[in-house]
């Protein structure tokens, strides 16, 4: 169980970095970002970290507590973009690292101003479009 | 000039979302649930139930069960009953669940009376109940 203010606090991080990535077409710090997020896939985000050793000291205690999973889920999409949007532009292909930075942004933004949660939205579409047979119980 | 049209559009998506996240509709009686539910292995409650559909990648179906069980505790004859989508995706295609949370209030009939994707209000919800248990 996490302080969901946790994620909210990276994702504005996650969101300003990417936006310098989208101004600079910097394919070394999308690279980094991706880092950030293959940690965070591992639930240790350095964003978490500072947010657990700056920000939640100065806060009240949190209201309700959330799940990991869904966090760990969307640093694993996040990173998914990261990595293609790395290749994109460290192999100049502009357009493509200009693409899928656009949709990780997209993602981090609606996290950080909305409370989006990404694994809410897709990952019962993907399961429904994976055949039911076969898959274990 | 990309990054603010990225920003201008996904901001025009988070208001939209945000307008409809939790937003209780009616749905217009279709067939009873009872025989899904028994397929679920759940029983109705008495007057209605809720469900809820629920997965693992989902941060706030975690709020929406409290918010659902404090209901259901407060309202007799009421019953909550949380379905792990994953686990029933025939179930979940053909009731037409696309996200987590999704909740459906069903009458004593187990009639679909109102939906709800996203965490709803308990107000919203007691509200309905209103219109479902007579």
């Amino acid at each position: 169980m996490i302080d969901p203010r946790g994620p909210r606090f990276a994702a504005w991080i996650t969101t300003f970095v990417l936006a310098a990535v989208l101004l600079t077409g910097s394919g070394w710090l999308l690279l980094a970002q991706a880092v950030v997020f293959a940690l965070g896939i591992k639930g240790r985000s350095p964003y978490g970290l500072l947010y657990r050793r700056l920000v939640r000291s100065r806060l009240a205690a949190p209201v309700e507590l959330e799940a990991e999973a869904p966090t760990r889920f969307a640093q694993l999409v996040g990173f998914a973009f990261a990595a293609v949007g790395t290749v994109g532009y460290l192999a100049g292909l502009t357009v493509l690292g200009q693409v899928a930075t656009a949709a990780a942004l997209a993602a981090a933004f609606l996290n950080a101003a909305f409370g989006f949660c990404l694994g809410c939205e897709i990952y019962l579409l993907f399961k429904r479009t994976t055949p039911t047979k076969g898959v274990p119980a | 000039m990309l990054l603010i049209a990225v920003l201008a559009v996904t901001t025009a998506v988070g208001l939209f979302w945000k307008s409809r996240q939790g937003r209780v509709r009616t749905v217009v009686a279709e067939d009873s649930l009872l025989p899904t539910l028994a397929e679920l292995g759940e029983q109705p409650g008495e007057r209605a139930t809720l469900l809820q559909f629920s997965s693992a990648f989902c941060a706030p179906c975690r709020a929406t069960r409290r918010i659902l069980t404090e209901v259901a505790e407060m309202v007799p004859g009421v019953r909550h009953v949380e379905v792990d989508a994953e686990a029933h995706l025939d179930v979940v295609r053909r009731l037409n669940i696309l996200k987590t949370p999704t909740t459906l209030i069903l009458d004593r009939d187990g009639r679909v009376t109102q939906r709800a994707a996203g965490p709803p209000r308990k107000a919203d919800v007691v509200a309905a109940l209103g219109r479902a248990v007579p």
